[in-house]
């Protein structure tokens, strides 16, 4: 009999990719999981459009619309919706540009910057608008599960997809329940 | 009149690059341009919190070269600190960091990125192009990347306490020693890393000379090298002065670190968040450059290393100096790696490393400028501070923004040569993905792209009306549609 394959499809929205980072971090124990897991949409792999899949993990919060959008695609498509991180869960370190109005924050890097030639800010069909704030998935969507850490640490990715392919709640030990 | 031909690469990127072919008249590319989406803010609201936090708040701008950034930083802010020479043991704690990062990197550039295509070939399979097949048809290969790059995790989680966003570099120094169990412990292992490294030299060198007219040609731009080199212009990853070369190996430059603003100006366009470093003494048009592993071997006149010193030679009398293929920085890169091995074996049985002198301290100024080379190229941080410890300026200059212009090139050379009259063909839309992935855009710093990419192409004439739009699907079909 062949054990149970669970889809999995994994996301970079405003994250700087640590917690994608962190997942590799299980090292060898990817070889023995890949043959239990299937990757549906991801960074490792070249499929563009996200299918049916059992859990999504979602690395950052929402900076612009096309993160938006990728994230409903996310929730409609993915049984159970992780938020990975503290970007995703809080908004994380890009949300530190809230304090600022968003005009602000693109004057400093593109009028004011040090030697910036032919200030301007861009504008193109091709950018898609930023939003006026930086916000955690929690916000836009429901999320079934929130896996703490900035990033959570390569065991607890382990165990969220351990859970799903044993069809149990997941269990964090003291260990891996991060907030750094 | 004009056309623009909009690669959309959405999935591999995240959606924070796309790519648009200018056509004239005579379907000749007139101009690529390779869009970065993504806008974060960092130099703005970084501002008003103290000096001390940059190395912890800055390195979460990308999770692949943490330690880059965390070390960039830390140099500007041991200036503010006022400490104008480290320790030994802290420089090389420091120093042994940043080789484990950089080995790290290359590794899961090499094997969990681009191996797929250099192993599988640039035309099999796109369902099967990717780190899990390699993983099913080449488990020996793929362990070994997996093992080269565990290795570096692992020193940077014994000095930093994390993989991944730790903390080690205070102003003036390291914040704790290293463990001498954990010393020994890596020094057994070392030599099977420092093996893999050169066999992986070989693999790459025997899969470029396989293919050779086809990698020398594609994406061939002739352009200027920058990088930073240390003493007697070796090949220098942690500080050193910049050296520019031009496409013909001539000396350009030679200036110190610290006065990168005279050396250096961005343009803004209009139609990507990320910016276009030139040489200031130069136009825009003409003063870009390249940098990362393809750069720092033009730059560079030996490397101190014997293993990887050898290995620079034979690339450099097999390919002539200065390379210009953007496919050679694969090779360049893991000649890189190797490199980072050998250093990380001497370091560790440097009697230094076990000293706990790690901080000194000096007079506090206002400003601090940090250049260290990343595994992508070279990375600037520039930071004033007030009275108050506060930070009021920030100015970051990353490894793949100087590569803008660069991929730019590249991308267009690639589609003049493939562009096929006026229908795109699912080959050229392949090799886009191949010539944007050989820079190994970084990713978090500038796009989040994470290497490959399955795009999305499309036919537009000015008016803006789609004429032929291609894409492929999960199982590697290309589909047309109007
Ligand atoms: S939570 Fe941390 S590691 Fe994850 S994306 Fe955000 S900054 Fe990066």
């Amino acid at each position: 009999m062949t054990e149970p394959r669970v889809k999995v499809a994994t996301c970079s929205l405003a994250g700087c990719f640590g917690c994608h980072m962190s997942f590799l971090d299980m090292d060898e124990a990817i070889v023995p999981l890949i043959q239990r897991i299937e990757f549906d949409r991801s960074p490792l792999t070249d499929i563009k459009q996200i299918g049916r899949c059992d859990i999504g993990l979602v690395e950052g919060g929402l900076c612009n619309t096309e993160n938006r959008e990728v994230l409903h695609q996310f929730r409609a498509h993915c049984n159970i919706l992780v938020a990975v991180g503290a970007c995703a869960i809080n908004g994380g370190v890009p949300a530190m540009r809230n304090h600022y109005p968003l005009a602000e924050c693109l004057a400093e890097s593109y009028l004011n910057g040090v030697n910036v030639v032919n200030p301007q800010i861009p504008r193109d069909a091709e950018l898609p608008p930023l939003l006026e704030q930086v916000i955690p998935i929690g916000q836009e969507v429901r999320v079934d599960y929130f896996l703490p850490g900035c990033p959570p640490p390569a065991a607890a990715f382990m165990e969220i997809v351990s859970a799903v392919l044993e069809q149990r709640e997941p269990q964090l030990e003291y260990q891996q329940r991060r907030f750094d | 009149m004009s056309r623009r031909v909009a690669i959309d690469p959405v999935t591999r990127v995240e959606g924070h690059g796309k790519v648009t072919l200018m056509v004239d008249d005579d379907n000749r590319i007139t101009e690529a341009r390779l869009h970065i989406v993504e806008f974060r803010g960092f130099e703005k609201f970084i501002q008003g919190r103290p000096y001390w936090e940059l190395p912890l708040v800055v390195q979460r701008l990308c999770g692949i070269c943490p330690v880059s950034h965390h070390l960039a930083a830390a140099k500007a802010i041991d200036q503010i600190a006022g400490a104008t020479e480290l320790t030994p043991a802290a420089l090389k704690l420091r120093r042994l960091m940043h080789f484990a990062q950089v080995l790290q990197s290359h590794a899961l550039h090499f094997f969990h990125l681009a191996a797929p295509d250099l192993v599988f070939g640039f035309d099999s399979d796109v369902s099967r192009r990717n780190l899990v097949a390699l993983i099913q048809q080449h488990e020996a290969l793929a362990l070994q990347g997996v093992r080269i790059r565990k290795f570096g995790q692992q020193i940077i989680e014994a000095i930093s306490g994390k993989r991944i966003h730790g903390i080690a570099a205070i102003p003036g120094g390291m914040n704790a020693a290293l463990d001498p169990g954990a010393v020994r412990e890596f020094q057994d292992r070392v030599g099977d890393i420092k093996t893999w490294c050169e066999q992986t030299v070989r693999l790459v060198r025997k899969l470029y000379l396989q293919n050779r007219p086809f990698h020398e040609a594609f994406g061939h731009t002739d352009a200027s090298s920058l990088s930073i080199v240390g003493g007697a212009d070796q090949l220098e990853l942690y500080d050193g002065d910049f050296k520019v070369i031009d496409a013909d190996g001539a000396l350009l430059h030679r200036h110190p670190a610290r006065q990168y603003h005279s050396l250096l100006r961005e343009q803004v366009k209009s139609w990507s968040y990320m910016k276009f470093p030139f040489l200031a003494d130069h136009s825009p048009a003409t003063g870009w450059y390249r940098v990362g592993p393809l750069a720092r071997l033009n730059t560079c006149c030996g490397i101190p290393t014997p293993l990887a010193e050898q290995a620079r030679v034979d690339y450099l009398t097999t390919l002539g100096s200065p390379v210009q293929s953007p496919l050679a920085f694969h090779w360049a890169r893991m000649i890189e790696a190797l490199h980072c091995a050998e250093a990380i074996g001497s370091l560790l049985s440097d009697p230094d490393l076990s000293s706990d002198e790690l901080r000194v301290q000096g007079d506090k100024c206002h400003e601090g400028i940090g250049v260290i080379e990343a595994p992508r190229g070279t990375l600037i941080h520039h930071y004033q501070i007030n009275d108050d410890d506060q930070v009021t300026m920030a100015n970051l200059i990353v490894s793949t923004t100087h590569n803008n212009q660069a991929m730019n090139e590249s991308i267009r050379q690639v589609a003049a040569q493939h562009l096929d009259g006026r229908s795109l063909t699912p080959e050229l839309l392949n090799l886009v993905e191949v010539a944007i992935r050989a820079y190994d855009p970084c990713l978090s710093c500038a796009t989040h792209a994470m290497g490959k990419m399955p795009l999305l192409l499309a036919l537009q004439s000015t008016s803006g009306n789609l004429l032929q739009s291609l894409s492929r699907d999960a199982d590697g079909h290309i589909q047309y549609a109007d």
